[in-house]
């Protein structure tokens, strides 16, 4: 692959997130926390964060993903919606997760 | 020390100073260790077990070269059967073949690759060492066939500042997800070779231009971590994120130091482990707890709304500018000392400043006492 083969990648409904290989996220038991692990940093998402990552498994869609968290927090699909793919997108472009 | 200590979360481990290219801007320290004072296997995965349980999520493997560590592998595994996140940091010069393969298998996360410079005679010159960039566009390739993630890392320097343009292009071309331009920080070779490396204003100004450009312009495209030159900064770096916060460094030897750097540091004394449990060197090294937290800092520190961001900088910078370990460091723009930072810069960048290099070597320098 060529540097000018690459784009940055936007997030849709139908989008497909995963965790980049390099990104793995693990439970410490010694800080009973969920940590996500990447080369150089760790990252101690929150509890909506962490809701969000565990549905990023490369087979749902963005629509999906949404629909669930819709369920889980009682909410509207639409009203969650913007803060979900913004926080895919902001994710995505920080190499975390791969759309 | 009254409050809490929480536990370590990264470890850089320096398996060995031994390194097939001699960079002069090389961190390690200038006293370097012969391969028969390295910890050997069984050490190592002690310690990692340990580190582990300690809470540590992260290491670095490092030196010198690590590939020429023939446990490596070993080593990764051990790591990784502990859920250690492990990142090797690898010159990328003589792996042999399948060894990558091997790495990926034992569990190894990620990979990151320096580059000396962007173009094959800056790389030569700097690593001292002939064919040595063609070897590493051979290695990157390698990471990534064997399906691992990469981060190139470009130590940057006076010699190849103006190659950054170049750097990001290569980093491109390479299937980086990361690239790491990191300007050279002044600790050991790097130290003795400042006058070499200095780089100069302009250049520096430039480079900072183009590196935010190439941010922007390739959002989510490739990651860029830029660290910043400290002879040219108005605030410190939180060097570690602070003293013994939360990361600490292993010689080749299994001497526990806080940063890698450390050991410039004569009036404190850092155990090895064995002598000590890695527990034991964390929560009661007095090495470990002299710089921790905000009690030993000057008043300059102490009084000032950024001592929980930047940590008062580097302890080793002060030791080495301002002579005194618990100074605040003089690349903060409120140290009494600051001004000698750029003094620094103008001797190393005016006309008839060396521009030859000591090269790193095992043996070859004996500091004056």
């Amino acid at each position: 692959m060529t540097g000018t083969a690459r784009a940055r990648a936007i997030v849709t409904s139908r989008s497909r997130p995963r965790l980049r290989p390099h990104v793995r996220l693990q439970y410490d038991n010694i800080r009973a926390a969920w940590a996500l692990l990447s080369p150089e940093k760790v990252f101690w998402p929150n509890e909506v964060s962490l809701d969000i990552l565990r549905l990023c498994d490369g087979h749902r869609d963005v629509g999906e993903m949404i629909a669930v968290l819709a369920e889980q927090y009682a909410a509207e699909a639409d009203e969650i919606a913007p803060d979900v793919t913004g926080f895919l997108q902001e994710w995505s472009d920080k190499f975390l997760v791969s759309l | 020390m009254t409050s809490t200590v929480l536990p370590p979360i990264g470890m850089l481990a320096e398996l060995t100073h031994r390194c097939p290219l001699q960079c002069a801007y090389c961190s390690n320290p200038v006293e370097l260790l012969k391969a028969n004072m390295e910890l050997d296997t069984a050490g190592w995965t002690a310690l990692f077990s340990e580190a582990a349980e300690l809470g540590v999520l992260q290491v670095h493997l490092s030196g010198g070269e690590p590939t020429l560590r023939t446990d490596l592998a070993e080593l990764v595994a051990c790591l990784a059967d502990r859920g250690v996140y492990t990142n090797l940091i690898t010159a990328g010069v003589g792996i042999a073949e399948g060894r990558i393969e091997e790495l990926a298998e034992a569990g190894l996360d990620h990979i990151q690759l320096s580059f000396q410079g962007a173009v094959a005679a800056t790389t030569e010159k700097i690593g001292n060492s002939r064919g040595a960039h063609e070897k590493k566009l051979d290695t990157a390739r390698r990471v990534r066939a064997a399906g691992l993630p990469l981060t190139i890392n470009a130590p940057i320097h006076r010699h190849n500042m103006e190659e950054v343009g170049q750097f990001i292009e290569l980093a491109l071309s390479l299937d980086a997800e990361r690239l790491e331009i990191a300007n050279v920080q002044y600790a050991g070779w790097a130290l003795l070779n400042r006058r070499a490396l200095m780089p100069d204003r302009e250049a520096v100004e430039r480079q900072v231009e183009i590196v935010e450009n190439a941010k922007e312009r390739l959002r989510g495209i490739m990651a860029i971590d830029f660290v910043t030159p400290d002879y040219f900064a108005v605030y410190p770096k939180p060097c570690m994120g602070g003293w013994a916060r939360d990361a600490f460094m292993v010689a080749p030897d299994g001497t526990v130091l806080p940063c890698h750097a450390a050991a410039t540091i004569k009036t404190l004394r850092f155990e090895r482990f064995g002598d000590w449990s890695l527990s034991r060197i964390w929560q009661d090294s007095p090495a470990f707890n002299a710089f921790r937290g905000t009690d030993w800092m000057s008043d300059t520190c102490r009084s000032c709304d950024r001592r929980e961001i930047d940590w008062g900088g580097c302890r080793c910078q002060a030791m080495a500018i301002a002579g005194d370990a618990a100074a605040t460091d003089p690349a903060c723009i409120k140290s009494p000392l600051h001004a000698r930072m750029a003094a620094l810069i103008d001797d190393a960048t005016q006309a008839g400043a060396p521009e030859e290099f000591t090269y790193r070597r095992i043996g070859k320098v004996t500091l004056p006492a």
